[in-house]
Parts: structure tokens; C-alpha cells; sequence
């Protein structure tokens, strides 16, 4: 048993490992130190509590360990199983576990406040305690119901196309209105000590906030899951911090806050790669906005060529950039590209990998995979640093990519990702293009890129065409 | 629109701001040009030629300065030797000027533009990004500078660079170091491998090997990653360590070659010295080093700026005037440069200081009576490149640039104080906003919520603070982490475990820890899995 002012000492330094954690998680070369600094926080701060002056039944034990075994096996065996592929799904389904464990610490703090014993809340403190307990319930079923759909789109079992109803916007409206009223409803029954009116008050607020969470995600489409994820994980933070205001609990407050305002910071960032406003992702309904407009229909002949072909060209090139897309992650065809790349860095030629910020469905995830094949992280470049290099490269690849090369938001004003930054791999002397077929990406924008001269088509599934080229180096 | 370009006042400068075969552009260009008696002569133009193409030559310095509109130079504005007094006084206020102006070196001349409201643009100051490369002036010099420093080396070199088998005996090639892969390094090493020469060459930046490669050059590494794993404290250790390894690399070089030339330098600092007495010492018989960085000190202990200097029996160059002893090559470059800044800037139609475009405004130091130096950055780059370690310590060999002697007093805090303008301008909605929030909150809250509310502000501050700068390839790493530790809320549940099973709290209590004990557990694996997969 320990004193609570140890437990406090406990919290700070568990508070000091989250950050150097995070500040570790900024660099390669201390990513992997940063991971340990968090998982010795958590140890820290989970023993710290256990240990405490609150924690003092053999009952209490027994639950806690009934509870954290299985779910660390279960944790352990995801973690081990999971496909890197699978990675933004994983990552949006843990998100959602946080949410319901705030939405479930909200109830119960509710039904039984701890730490209060003994102390009588004045009336605006009272106040405040419910305030917090129906925001942190909020905020943790928004985050709860929308990682969900976030997880379910990932995975396919929900469709990735923007759900518009009719008045979207004035659904969102009046659902918040809804929660607010509810919550001051909930406020003066839990005032009057009316414990199962206000019971069903918040209860209702929950699935209120729970719909908002839903039809927030559901109206956004998959292109821009990128950014959803990581606003989920901003939330997942808020919620944990609102759990933390609610238990009086300064390290939860600034653990939630810290992964808030990180998950913020990554949203933006994803953002700016888009060249698109953080609010209109929000409100969804990507490529549906501007209604008739949608772009200039793009139409014209496309050449193809074979893996063999391609394979000779790459041969003689002495400079060659990969782009990299989803369509890449999904055929699982990293393995063969690192080994074609791999065998063209032998023989001489320079090789470079792409990545625009928003390939892929979660920010960086086209490192993780790339990185998951063995493919050096120093060859592997942003946006911004290679743009410069496609006029002097010789054979670009492109893999699954399609609206981050489209060059229609350079050129096309009515373009629905007009202004969005691209790699510029129609600069090159040859682009290749790697597809199922010429279908449209997410976005449902036809691709110029395809219909350009120095553009050719290789069909086929990525990964077969990939092992093809390999085959044939 | 008048385009004045006068004779270069600077001792020993050979370069002009325009030739015979640029001032034809510009006249094609809609401008009008003028140019002094005997600008061209150091670099082999006669007021002839530029006749020919179509300029008109100004015997009166003082006329041509106060009667054109834009005025070209190669070096800042300086104290006319002739007319005793200072160039930036004769121009016309109101006039642009475009040439090498070093703002942070030279606070006084930057000042004396700005009073009399001229619109300087600073060619040193272009932005590197793509678009501005055609108005790269920096690098354009670079480039003659490294070519010439073969040359030099060559000059005092008294045997072959080629190897060669003759009937008398053979001859093996001559070994030349490189030192620092920036334009000029990159330059001198074509250069030398042009004229037979086995060159080798060393930069900090990883990017840069490819880039020596590219060049036909061999790539010199330093073995530094066994002591980079020491752990603790690791940037500071590691720059010890590579400093060393690095001077130990030279120092064996330094044996077994027979030309070095350096181009190290670190922006704003005195060049580091690299190759010491006892290095030089150790080289051949008739050896000979090239010191690129010598206006900035050397990066050779013993190199005299300005100055070429025999230590036992080898040579050291320590030029600091090499684009200028190209004169005809490098006016040319530079021209040909200012000729596409003023086209950039809209021709002699429709010249103009456009605020809006990035190239102009980037090289903009003083505009309409204001310093707008330095250029406020275009927005936050959504994505910092992956630092690469040996960057950040020890020596950075950049590209060799050309910087005026002596003379530091920059006009910073100015600058300063007119950026934090800018930015409060844009910010005060939202400062406004956030005070108002802070007076609700201080009002109405009790003390007890007030203390968390504290920790709570300052956590996000700290969050912001920190992720900031993370690198967009651990983004995926990062959330997962993030995630792992949101997963802290697992305390709000164990705080209701006490109540027993008959208690719903505790019930609820105990689904809370369940799910994010999963989170937590599987969070912190995944980090762990995709993390032992990044490698170089």
C-alpha cells in the first residue's frame, strides 16, 4: 500500500514518460526507445493505482486481474495476428474500445463518485462533476460508434462511399441540439438526486451522441480515412481527458490532452496534404459537394504494356521513382516490389520511393508496409523532397496509386481535388501504371494521367504483375 | 523601364551583371539598357559589343544610377572608390536593385536601400524550390567556383591527372578528395573525372553519396553506427564520435591522395576545420589543396584567404574570388539569371513587385520604405523531412557559397518584430476568442476544477509541442502509440473496482478495464511489430 502522495509522484513521472514517448515516436532512430517509455509509463501508472489507498479490497484484485488477463492475451494475439495491411482497421477498432471504456467510466462514476468521500461538493462543483460526466460519456460514445464505421469502411464490410442523406447538415444540427437539451435535463434530475430518471437521461444522451459518431463517419468517404482516423484518435484523447475531469484525475487529464492534441495535430497535417479544410472533411461527402460540376469528363486511348516490357525498361534506366497507393497494400505486393527493387539497386539503378501524404488509408501507412518488406527508409521519400526529380527520371511505377498522380488538380479548376498537392510523375519520360483496370480511384475522378503519351498501362492484379516483372529482371 | 548595369567597383571583381549576349534578351524583353563605360572590360566586353546589342553606353556613373529604374550588380552597394561616395546613395529612390546583397552581413547597406524606399532583391535569397531554379543564382556560381577549383588545383598540380602508359613508364592517376557534395563539390568532381582523375568524395548527407555517385565519384563513409548505439544522451555523444571518425578518415586519405578540395561550410558559422597541419604534413610530394570555404576561415588550418601558400611542398589555394576568376563563364551564369528574375518579375511590360509570388518575395529585402527580410515562411511545411542524424551534428558540408568578408551586423530584430506583426495580425480573431473562453471559465468554475483545468491546457501545449515535428513515415507507428497510451483511461475503471459484484459501478468497472486493457495491450504490440520493422 502506498501513500497517496506517492501515488501522486508515481503519476508525474508516468505523465513525463507519455511525453518522451511521444517526442521518441518523432525520429526513427528513438522510436523504438519512445515505445518503451510509454509501456513503462503505463506499467507505472497501472501499479500506482493498484496499489493506492482506493484500492484496498482482495476483492478489487481478484477483478482487476479477472479483467487485464484476458484482455492482455486478446490483445496479444490481435497484435500478433493482425496483417500490416490491416493495420487502419486494427488501429480504428482500438480507438473504439477506448471510446466505450470512457462512455462505461462514465456511467459508473456517475453511480458511484469516487475520491469524494468524506468531501462535500459545493453546489457548482456538483454541477461541474455532472457537466464532466455527460461530455466524457459524449465524446467517448461519439468516438465509440465512429470507429466502428471507421473500422468497418477499412475492412470492407461497410461500403467506403460518402453516406449523404438529405440535410445532412441539418440532421447534425438537430441531433446536437438534442444532446444538449438531454444533458440539461440530465443536470436537474441528477440535481434532484433523481438517480434513475437522470440514469435514462444520460442513457439517451449516449445513443444520441452515439448517432452523431455514426452519421458523422458514415457521410465521409474513403479517401479521406486518413484523416478521419487520426480525428479519432484525437477524440479517443479527449475522452480519456474528460474521464480524467470527471475522477479528478490529473493524469488522465494529461494523457487524454496529450493524445488529443496529437491526434489534432496529425488530422491538420493530413489536412494540408489534401489542400483541403479540416471542417469540409468533417462535414463529408467527398466528390458529391459541387453536385453537377464533378470535372471534365476525361476520355481517350490508353497504350498498354507488358511486364516484360517493362521489366527491359526498367533495365536500362538509370533513375526510377516508385509510387506506391493503396492498390499496392491491398494486393499485398510489397514483398515482390522490395525484391524488384532490391535486384534494379544491384545493377546500378537508382531507385526512390514516393509517398504522398495521404497514399494509403492511414497517414504513413505506405512507410509501414514498405518498411514491413525491408525497403531502406532512407530511399523511401516525401512528397515534397522528390517532387523535384521526376523531369530527370527515367521510369516511374506507379502501384495502385491513382487520384494522388492525377494530374487534373493541377490543371482542372473544376476538378473535385482541384488544388490538391500530386506527384508530379507525368514529368517523367515513362510513367507506368499498374491497375486491375481503368476504373476510377476513390475519388471517382477519371485520370488524365492515363491517357497521356508517356503513359502506359500494365493490367493486372499488383501483385501477379509485380512477381511478373521480378520474374523477368 | 530603364535597366542601368554599372562596373563593378569591388577590387579584383571580374564579373559583370550583364553581357553582350544577356542585355539582348533583356532588350527583347521590353527593357531599355544602359551600361557603364567599361563595365565588361574584366570580364573581356567591350563597350563595342554591347553596342552591338543594342544598349546604349553611359559615360556618367552618377547618370546612370539616378536615371534607371532598375540597377543590375554583382557584389552589394559599396563605397564608390571614384566618386567617394556610397553606391546606395546614388540610387534613384524608388528604383529596384538586383544583385548579391547578403542582408545578414550587411545590416548598414540593407538600412541606407530602405530609406530611400528602393526595392532590393537579394539574389542570395531566392527560395530553393523548384520554380526558382531558373533564378538559382547561388548555385550558378557554385558551380563555376567548383569547376575552377580544378582548375587551380591543376595549375599547381606538377604531374598528370590522368593515368597513362607510355614507353617511358606508367603513370597512375592522380587521386583527388572532395570534400562536402554540394553544388560546387559535385561540380569539382566532374570536373576532375573529366580530366582523368580518380576522385572520391565525403559529405555528412546521405542523400549527397547518391549524389557523388551519380557523379562517377567513390563515396566515402564513416563507420559510425556501433558507437550510435551507446544509448542516452545520443545526438551529443554521436557528433563527438563522428567528428572523430570522420577527421580519422581524413587524415588516412590525406596519405594516399594527391589533390583535396574542400567545400564544408555550416550557414552562419566559421568554416570547420578539417584538415589539420599534421594531415597536410602527411601528403605527398608536390600535393595540392584546394579551400573552398577560405572566405570563411578554411576549412584548412593552415589556408591564407585570399592567398596561395606552400607548406613544405604542398600548395594550398585559399582564392576567394573563383566564380570571379571565371569572369566570362560566370557574368554569363549570373546574367542570364537576373535576365529570368526580371522576366519572372513581369518583363518590361509589366515589371512590377509582386507580393503574392513566392520566388519575388522570398528575395524581397526592402520594398517601399519597409524591411521585408527575411521572407515569412510560405505555410508550415505539412511534412519535415526525416532528419538525417549526422545533419544535426558536427560539420555539414553545404553547397559552397560565396560570402562577402567581414561586416556582420544584420538587421534581425527589425525583421523580427515586422514578422511577429504579420502573424499577430492573422491571429488575434482567435487569441480573442480563446481570452474571452479563459474569463468564462475563470468565473464560473470552482478552484478544484481550476487546478485540473491547468494541467489540462498545459498537456495540450506540451502535445502540440512534441508531435509537431514528427516525421510523416512514423505517423502510422505514432497513432498506434497514442492510441496504446489512451488507453490509460483503464484507471477510471479500476478506480470502481472496490464495490463488489453486486454493484452495477463496479460491474461497469470491470467492462471499462477489460476493453481497454486489450487497447492497451495490443496498442503498445503493434507499435513494437511495426517499429522493428523500420531499418535502413
Amino acid at each position: 500500500m502506498i501513500s497517496t502522495n506517492f501515488q501522486t509522484v508515481a503519476y508525474v513521472v508516468a505523465a513525463a514518460l507519455f511525453i518522451l514517448s511521444l517526442s521518441g515516436l518523432s525520429n526513427p532512430e528513438t522510436a523504438r526507445r519512445g515505445n518503451m517509455f510509454g509501456i513503462v509509463g503505463m506499467v507505472l501508472a497501472l501499479l500506482a493505482t493498484a496499489l493506492g489507498e482506493t484500492f484496498d479490497t482482495v476483492g478489487a484484485w481478484v477483478l482487476l486481474l479477472a479483467a487485464v488477463a484476458p484482455a492482455c492475451v486478446i490483445g496479444v494475439v490481435v497484435a500478433k495476428r493482425v496483417k500490416m495491411t490491416e493495420m487502419p482497421q486494427l488501429v480504428a477498432l482500438l480507438h473504439s474500445f477506448v471510446g466505450a471504456a470512457a462512455v462505461l467510466v462514465g456511467f459508473s462514476t456517475y453511480l458511484h463518485p469516487t475520491g469524494g468521500e468524506g468531501h462535500v461538493l459545493t453546489h457548482a462543483e456538483e454541477l461541474i462533476h455532472i457537466i464532466e460526466v455527460y461530455v466524457g460519456v459524449g465524446i467517448g460514445s461519439i468516438t465509440f460508434t465512429g470507429s466502428v464505421i471507421a473500422c468497418g469502411k477499412l475492412h470492407g464490410k461497410i461500403s467506403g462511399a460518402p453516406l449523404t442523406l438529405p440535410g445532412r447538415h441539418m440532421l447534425n444540427l438537430v441531433l446536437v441540439i438534442l444532446t444538449v437539451v438531454c444533458g440539461v435535463l440530465f443536470a436537474r434530475a441528477a440535481g434532484a438526486d433523481n438517480i434513475s430518471g437522470a440514469l435514462v437521461w444520460l442513457g439517451l444522451g449516449t445513443v444520441l451522441t452515439g448517432i452523431i459518431g455514426l452519421h458523422l463517419v458514415a457521410a465521409i468517404g474513403g479517401a479521406d480515412m486518413p484523416v478521419v482516423v487520426s480525428m479519432l484518435n484525437s477524440y479517443s484523447g479527449w475522452a480519456a481527458s474528460a474521464a480524467g475531469f470527471m475522477l479528478s484525475n490529473d493524469l488522465l487529464i494529461i494523457t487524454g490532452a496529450l493524445v488529443g492534441s496529437s491526434g489534432a495535430i496529425l488530422s491538420y497535417i493530413m489536412c494540408k496534404g489534401m489542400n483541403r479544410s479540416f471542417i469540409s472533411v468533417i462535414l463529408g461527402g467527398f466528390g458529391t459537394a459541387d453536385g453537377g460540376g464533378g470535372g471534365v469528363v476525361v476520355e481517350g486511348d490508353h497504350r498498354e504494356i507488358s511486364a516484360v516490357d517493362t521489366a527491359a525498361r526498367l533495365k536500362q534506366a538509370k533513375k526510377v521513382i516508385i509510387v506506391p497507393g493503396y492498390g499496392m497494400a491491398v494486393a499485398q505486393a510489397q514483398h515482390a516490389l522490395a525484391d524488384v527493387t532490391k535486384k534494379l539497386r544491384d545493377s546500378g539503378v537508382k531507385v526512390s520511393f514516393a509517398i504522398h501524404p495521404v497514399a494509403g488509408r492511414l497517414p504513413g501507412h505506405m512507410n509501414v508496409l514498405l518498411a514491413e518488406a525491408h525497403v531502406p527508409y532512407d530511399i523511401v521519400h516525401e512528397m515534397e523532397d522528390i517532387n523535384d526529380e521526376f523531369p530527370e527520371t527515367d521510369v516511374v511505377l506507379v502501384i495502385g496509386a491513382n487520384d494522388i498522380v492525377n494530374p487534373a488538380a493541377l490543371d482542372d479548376p473544376t476538378s473535385p481535388i482541384a488544388g490538391m498537392p500530386v506527384l508530379h510523375v507525368w514529368e517523367s519520360k515513362l510513367v507506368v501504371v499498374m491497375k486491375r483496370s481503368m476504373a476510377s480511384g476513390y475519388a471517382g475522378i477519371g485520370n488524365p494521367l492515363f491517357f497521356k503519351e508517356n503513359t502506359s498501362m500494365l493490367f493486372g492484379d499488383a501483385k501477379k504483375v509485380v512477381e511478373d516483372i521480378r520474374a523477368a529482371l | 523601364m530603364r535597366v542601368g548595369i554599372p562596373r563593378e567597383v569591388f577590387p579584383g571583381e571580374c564579373r559583370v551583371a550583364g553581357t553582350p549576349r544577356t542585355v539582348k534578351r533583356m532588350v527583347q524583353a521590353g527593357f531599355e539598357v544602359w551600361v557603364e563605360s567599361g563595365a565588361g572590360q574584366a570580364a573581356g566586353h567591350t563597350d563595342q559589343a554591347y553596342v552591338e546589342g543594342a544598349c546604349t553606353i553611359v559615360e556618367d556613373v552618377r547618370k546612370l544610377w539616378a536615371e534607371c529604374d532598375i540597377i543590375l550588380k554583382v557584389r552589394p552597394p559599396q563605397m564608390h572608390p571614384a566618386l567617394h561616395e556610397h553606391e546606395a546613395d546614388l540610387i534613384r529612390p524608388g528604383a529596384a536593385l538586383l544583385g548579391f546583397i547578403w542582408p545578414s552581413q550587411n545590416g548598414e547597406v540593407v538600412e541606407k536601400l530602405r530609406s530611400r524606399k528602393v526595392s532590393t532583391i537579394s539574389m542570395d535569397c531566392v527560395p530553393r524550390i523548384t520554380r526558382a531554379q531558373k533564378v538559382d543564382a547561388l548555385s550558378a556560381m557554385a558551380n563555376a567556383a567548383g569547376y575552377r577549383a580544378v582548375v587551380e588545383a591543376v595549375q599547381h598540380y606538377p604531374r598528370f591527372l590522368a593515368g597513362q602508359v607510355t614507353a617511358a613508364g606508367s603513370v597512375p592517376p592522380a587521386k583527388v578528395l572532395v570534400i562536402g557534395a554540394g553544388v560546387a563539390g559535385l561540380a569539382a568532381i566532374g570536373a576532375a573525372r573529366g580530366l582523368g582523375a580518380s576522385v572520391r568524395a565525403f559529405d555528412t548527407r546521405e542523400a549527397a553519396l547518391e549524389q557523388i555517385q551519380s557523379m562517377g565519384a567513390e563515396p566515402l563513409r564513416v563507420d559510425i553506427k556501433e558507437d550510435a548505439e551507446g544509448g542516452g544522451g545520443y545526438a551529443k555523444q554521436m557528433s563527438d564520435a563522428f567528428l572523430e571518425a570522420e577527421l580519422k578518415l581524413f587524415a588516412k586519405q590525406a596519405m594516399e591522395v594527391d589533390i583535396i578540395i574542400t567545400t564544408a561550410l555550416i550557414p552562419g558559422k566559421a568554416a570547420p576545420k578539417l584538415i589539420t597541419a599534421g594531415m597536410v604534413e602527411s601528403m605527398r610530394q608536390g600535393s595540392v589543396i584546394v579551400d573552398l570555404a577560405a572566405p570563411q576561415g578554411g576549412n584548412c588550418v593552415l589556408t591564407k584567404p585570399g592567398e596561395v601558400v606552400k607548406h613544405k611542398s604542398v600548395t594550398i589555394v585559399g582564392y576567394e574570388d573563383l566564380p570571379s576568376r571565371m569572369s566570362l563563364q560566370a557574368s554569363w551564369l549570373y546574367s542570364s539569371v537576373l535576365v529570368n528574375m526580371l522576366e519572372e518579375m513581369g518583363g518590361g511590360e509589366g515589371f512590377h513587385v509582386d507580393m503574392e509570388n513566392e520566388v519575388v518575395r522570398g528575395a524581397l529585402v526592402t520594398h517601399d520604405g519597409m524591411l521585408t527580410w527575411p521572407a515569412p515562411k510560405p505555410a508550415p511545411k505539412p511534412a519535415a523531412p526525416a532528419p538525417v542524424p549526422a545533419e544535426k551534428v558536427g560539420v555539414s558540408e553545404q553547397a559552397w557559397q560565396e560570402v562577402p568578408h567581414g561586416k556582420e551586423k544584420p538587421g534581425e530584430k527589425q525583421a523580427a518584430a515586422a514578422k511577429a506583426k504579420a502573424k499577430a495580425g492573422k491571429g488575434w480573431l482567435w487569441m480573442t476568442l480563446a481570452a474571452l473562453a479563459m474569463i468564462g471559465v475563470g468565473w464560473g468554475a470552482p478552484e478544484s476544477f481550476l487546478s485540473h483545468f491547468t494541467v489540462f491546457v498545459l498537456a495540450i501545449f506540451v502535445g502540440w509541442q512534441v508531435v509537431w515535428n514528427v516525421t510523416p513515415a512514423l505517423h502510422t507507428p505514432l497513432m498506434s502509440v497514442t492510441n496504446a497510451i489512451s488507453g490509460i483511461i483503464v484507471i477510471g475503471g479500476m478506480l470502481h473496482l472496490g464495490g463488489g459484484l453486486g454493484d452495477w459501478a463496479t460491474i461497469l468497472g470491470i467492462v471499462a478495464v477489460l476493453v481497454a486493457s486489450i487497447n492497451i495491450s495490443g496498442g503498445f504490440l503493434v507499435t513494437r511489430r511495426m517499429l522493428a520493422m523500420f531499418q535502413r
